[in-house]
C-alpha cells in the first residue's frame, strides 16, 4: 500500500516514467488480486453449501409450498407472512404445538448441556492424574462419541424396550425399584430416555475438549496453590475453572447449538411421530414439513429457529466476551 | 512466479467448475421424452423379507425384459422408511427414476403433486386396457374422477392369522368371526398364559389401516363426501375407541404392544408367544421368521356381527402396491413398455407368488396358484369386503395426524390412564386441527 502512495506523484510529474509504470501495473493487480483469487473457490463453496440453501429456505418460508406446488416451485403462490402467522399463533393448534415443542427443547437442552459439561469436566479432571490404565479409560470414554449415531441410539432403543429391555430388567426384575415395568419410549418417561441417551452420546465431546484445555494449565500453579494450602476443591475453583474459561465458552456454545438442533437422536429413538413429552423442535419441524408435505410452514419454523439461535448466540457471546475482557485486563 | 500462476489458474478453474455444477441441477424440464431409449431406472419397494430377497426376485425378471426389448433396467430397492421421502425429493428436484413403486394409499397425494404420468385411456391402451385390472385395486389409484396416477401391481388384504396349537390348547374350535367372539376367545387364551392379539401401537400406518376399517364397521368415514376431514364425528370416535379398547378395556392386546413399530408383533406371533395377528399377506414374512404354514390358520378379519361384506361389513383396507411412471422420464416409451411387462399375466404370476400377494390383474388372478386356502381368504376379502382408504390429496397428512393420535391413545392405555370417549375425541380434534385448512 505504501508503495502506491509513494509512486503516485512520480507518475504525475514525469511523462517518461508512465510507460514502464503501465507495464508494471498488471503485475501489481495480480499481486493484490492473487489472495482473493485463491480465496474464490472457498468462497464459492461456502456460498454453495451454506448461503444458497439458507436463502432458498428463507424464500420458501414466504411461499405456500404444499404438495400441489412442489413439482414446480415457481408456481407456488406467495403468502407473505402467512406461514409465520400460522407458526406463532399460539392459540391455534399449530402454533401451540410449536411452542410446546420449543419449551420441551429448551428444557432438554439446558439439562443435557449441563450434564454433558459436568460429567465431561469431572471425568477430565480425574483423568489428569497419572495412573495405570488411564489411556485405556480415556479411550473407553470416547467410545460413545466415536460410534455412529444410528448404531448407538438403536442400541438404546433395545435397552429401553418395555418387555425385553435391559433397563426394565435391571430396575424392575432385579432391583424391584418399580412395581411394574415402565414404558420408556412412549408417554412421559420418553423425555428421560431421550435425555439419558443424549447425555451418554454427548459428554465424551465435553470430556475431550476439557481434557485438551487442561493440558495448557501450567503445573506450577497447582504446586503453588498446594504450598499455600489449597485443597482439591479450592484448586479446581481458583485455578482449573478460571483457566478453562475460554475453552468452556466455546464448548458450552457448541454443545448448546448441537443439542438444540439435534435431529438424529430423537428420530432414531422415536421415529417420525415423537411422543409429546419428547417432541424436540427439529423433529417437530421435520414432521411439519416432510410428513405433512407443507414445506412453506416448515421453512418458516426453521427460519424462526435460526433467528432464535442467532439471538441466543449473539447475547451469549457479548456477555461472555465482555466478562472475559474485563477479567483479562 | 510460475507456481503462483499455476495456483491462480487452478483457483479459477475450480471456481468455474463449481459455478457450472451449481447451475447444473434442476435443468430438466417437465413432460417426458425419449432421449435415452435404452435404459430405465426402477425404484422397487421392499416387498420381501429383505432387500436382498427383493433383488433376487426382481433381477431375473428384469433380465427377461432386457432380452425382449433391449432396454436395460437399473434396479434400486428402496426401504419403506425412505420411499416417500425419496419420491418427494425426486418430485421437488425433477431428478428421479423412470418407473417406481408407490404404496397405493399415497396415490391421491402423489397425484396432486403432478409428478406422475396420468393413466388416461390412451396410456392404458398401451398396456392392454383398464379392463385387465380388478376393480377394487383400481379404486386405490388416485382421486375419483381423475385419471389414475398409477396402475395396480400387487394386491394385499388384511386377514386374521391364528396359531392352531394355541387355539387347540385353549379349547377354541374355530377362529372368531366377530369382535365379541375374539374378546371371549382372548380370555381363554390368556388363561393359558399366552397373549391373545398383537398390534403395532406405535406404527402410524398400521393404526390408520385398523381404525379405517373400524370406522367403516361403524358406518362412518374420516372424510366427508366432498373431501373434508370429519374426525370428530361421534361414530368415528366410537370406532377409534373400540380399537384402542382392545388394549384398554378388553385387554386382548398386551400393553407392551403400545410401543411396537418394527413388526415386533409379527415376531411374537411367529415365535408362538401370541395367538392371533391381524396382518396383510403375512405368509412370506412368517416363513422367513421360521413359522411353517401348517402351524397357523387364516380367517377373515372379524366384523361386528354377521359375515364380511360391503359397507358396515367391511373387514379390510385394499392394501397394495401401485406402479407409476415418473412424468419427467427421458424414456417414456420404454417406461410404458416396462409397465406393460410387469402387469402382464405371466409376470404377475411370478411376482405375486414370490411375495405371497394377490395379482390385481384378472387374467393372472384366476390362476390355480392363487387358489390355495390361504390365498382364498385374501382373494375373497379383496373381492367382496375390502374398501380403499380415502382417495383424497391430504391422505398422507391424515395418516400422520390420526395415526399419531391413535399411537398416543395406546400410550395412555399402556400407562394405565383411562381411555374415554372424551379423551379419544380430544385427540381426534387435535388431529383434525393439524390438517391443511384448504
Amino acid at each position: 500500500m505504501t508503495t502506491t502512495t509513494l509512486k503516485e506523484p512520480v507518475r504525475g510529474d514525469s511523462t517518461g516514467a508512465a510507460a514502464p509504470e503501465q507495464r508494471r501495473r498488471p503485475g501489481r493487480i495480480r499481486r493484490i488480486g492473487l489472495p482473493y483469487l485463491l480465496l474464490l473457490p472457498a468462497l464459492l463453496l461456502e456460498l454453495l453449501v451454506h448461503l444458497v440453501p439458507m436463502v432458498i429456505g428463507i424464500v420458501m418460508s414466504f411461499k405456500e409450498l404444499t404438495q400441489f406446488y412442489i413439482r414446480d416451485w415457481g408456481t407456488a403462490p406467495w403468502t407473505g407472512f402467512g406461514n409465520y402467522k400460522v407458526s406463532v399463533d399460539f392459540d391455534a393448534p399449530v402454533g401451540k404445538a410449536l411452542l410446546h415443542s420449543f419449551f420441551v427443547t429448551v428444557g432438554f437442552t439446558l439439562l443435557s448441556v449441563g450434564l454433558c459439561w459436568l460429567i465431561g469436566t469431572t471425568a477430565a479432571i480425574y483423568m489428569q492424574d497419572n495412573f495405570r490404565g488411564r489411556g485405556l479409560l480415556r479411550a473407553l470414554f470416547l467410545v460413545p462419541y466415536a460410534l455412529p449415531v444410528y448404531a448407538a441410539v438403536i442400541t438404546w432403543v433395545f435397552m429401553f424396550q418395555h418387555d425385553n429391555g435391559l433397563v426394565n430388567h435391571v430396575l424392575h426384575d432385579q432391583l424391584h425399584i418399580t412395581d411394574k415395568r415402565s414404558f420408556w419410549l412412549i408417554g412421559d418417561n420418553s423425555f428421560w430416555a431421550l435425555l439419558i441417551t443424549h447425555v451418554w452420546k454427548g459428554w465424551p465431546f465435553a470430556f475431550l475438549i476439557v481434557m485438551a484445555g487442561l493440558q495448557n494449565i501450567p503445573k506450577e500453579l497447582y504446586e503453588a496453590a498446594a504450598l499455600d494450602g489449597a485443597g482439591m476443591l479450592q484448586q479446581i475453583r481458583r485455578i482449573t475453572l478460571p483457566s478453562l474459561r475460554p475453552v468452556n465458552q466455546v464448548l458450552v456454545l457448541v454443545l448448546f447449538l448441537w443439542t438444540f438442533n439435534d435431529f438424529n437422536t430423537p428420530y432414531v429413538l422415536f421415529g417420525k411421530a415423537a411422543p409429546e413429552a419428547a417432541d424436540l423442535i427439529s423433529v417437530h419441524i421435520y414432521q411439519a414439513s416432510f410428513v405433512t408435505w407443507n414445506f412453506g410452514t416448515g421453512s418458516a419454523m426453521s427460519v424462526l429457529l435460526l433467528l432464535f439461535l442467532l439471538v441466543v448466540t449473539g447475547v451469549y457471546l457479548v456477555f461472555t466476551s465482555r466478562g472475559r475482557r474485563t477479567g483479562d485486563v | 512466479m510460475r507456481s503462483i500462476r499455476a495456483a491462480a489458474v487452478g483457483a479459477v478453474t475450480m471456481s468455474l467448475a463449481l459455478a457450472a455444477t451449481a447451475c447444473g441441477g434442476g435443468s430438466s424440464s417437465g413432460g417426458g421424452s425419449n432421449d435415452s431409449p435404452k435404459t430405465l431406472t426402477y425404484w422397487a419397494s421392499n416387498q420381501g423379507a429383505s432387500i436382498a430377497i427383493d433383488k433376487k426376485v426382481l433381477q431375473p425378471e428384469l433380465d427377461k425384459f432386457q432380452k425382449q426389448t433391449g432396454i436395460k433396467v437399473k434396479l434400486e430397492v428402496v426401504p419403506w422408511s425412505d420411499l416417500l421421502n425419496r419420491i418427494l425429493t425426486a418430485t421437488t428436484s425433477g431428478q428421479g427414476p423412470d418407473v417406481l413403486n408407490i404404496g397405493n394409499t399415497w396415490s391421491a397425494s402423489l397425484q396432486a403433486t403432478g409428478a406422475l404420468l396420468p393413466w388416461d385411456a390412451k396410456n392404458f391402451g398401451k398396456i392392454g386396457g383398464k379392463d385387465r385390472f380388478v376393480d377394487s385395486a383400481l379404486g386405490s389409484t388416485g382421486a375419483e374422477g381423475k385419471d389414475p396416477a398409477a396402475v395396480p401391481l400387487y394386491s394385499m388384504a388384511y386377514a386374521l392369522y391364528y396359531n392352531k396349537a394355541i387355539f387347540a390348547d385353549a379349547g377354541i374350535s374355530k377362529p372368531p368371526a366377530t369382535w365379541a367372539e375374539l374378546i371371549a376367545d382372548g380370555k381363554k387364551i390368556k388363561a393359558k398364559g399366552k397373549s391373545p392379539l398383537g398390534a403395532e401401537g406405535a406404527n402410524v400406518s398400521e393404526n390408520i389401516h385398523h381404525v379405517f376399517v373400524f370406522a367403516k364397521q361403524h358406518g362412518a368415514d374420516f372424510f366427508t363426501a366432498d373431501g373434508k376431514p370429519d374426525f370428530t364425528n361421534p361414530k368415528v370416535v366410537d370406532a377409534v375407541k373400540q380399537y384402542v379398547d382392545l388394549m384398554a378395556k378388553d385387554k386382548v392386546i398386551p400393553t407392551n404392544d403400545a410401543e411396537y413399530a418394527q413388526n415386533q408383533s409379527v415376531s411374537d406371533f411367529a415365535k408362538g408367544k401370541q395367538a392371533m395377528l391381524l396382518w396383510q399377506s403375512a405368509a412370506a414374512n412368517l416363513k422367513s421368521q421360521g413359522m411353517s404354514p401348517d402351524k397357523y390358520g387364516i380367517a377373515p378379519v372379524p366384523v361386528q356381527s354377521g359375515t364380511p361384506g360391503t359397507g358396515a361389513q367391511t373387514n379390510s383396507m385394499v392394501a397394495g402396491i401401485n406402479l407409476a411412471v415418473f412424468k419427467n422420464t427421458d424414456n417414456i416409451d420404454g417406461a410404458t413398455k416396462f409397465v406393460k411387462f410387469m402387469t402382464s399375466d405371466a409376470e404377475q404370476k411370478v411376482l405375486n407368488t414370490a411375495y405371497s400377494s394377490i395379482p390385481p390383474v384378472k387374467g393372472a388372478q384366476s390362476d390355480a396358484t392363487f387358489n390355495s386356502a390361504s390365498n382364498a381368504v385374501l382373494k375373497q376379502t379383496l373381492a367382496t369386503s375390502a374398501a380403499a382408504l380415502p382417495q383424497v390429496a391430504d391422505e398422507s397428512q391424515f395418516e400422520t395426524a390420526v395415526g399419531t393420535a391413535v399411537k398416543e391413545l395406546f400410550a395412555d392405555a399402556a400407562a394405565g390412564r383411562a381411555v374415554t370417549t372424551d379423551s379419544v375425541k380430544a385427540k381426534l380434534e387435535k388431529a383434525q386441527q393439524q390438517m391443511p385448512t384448504k
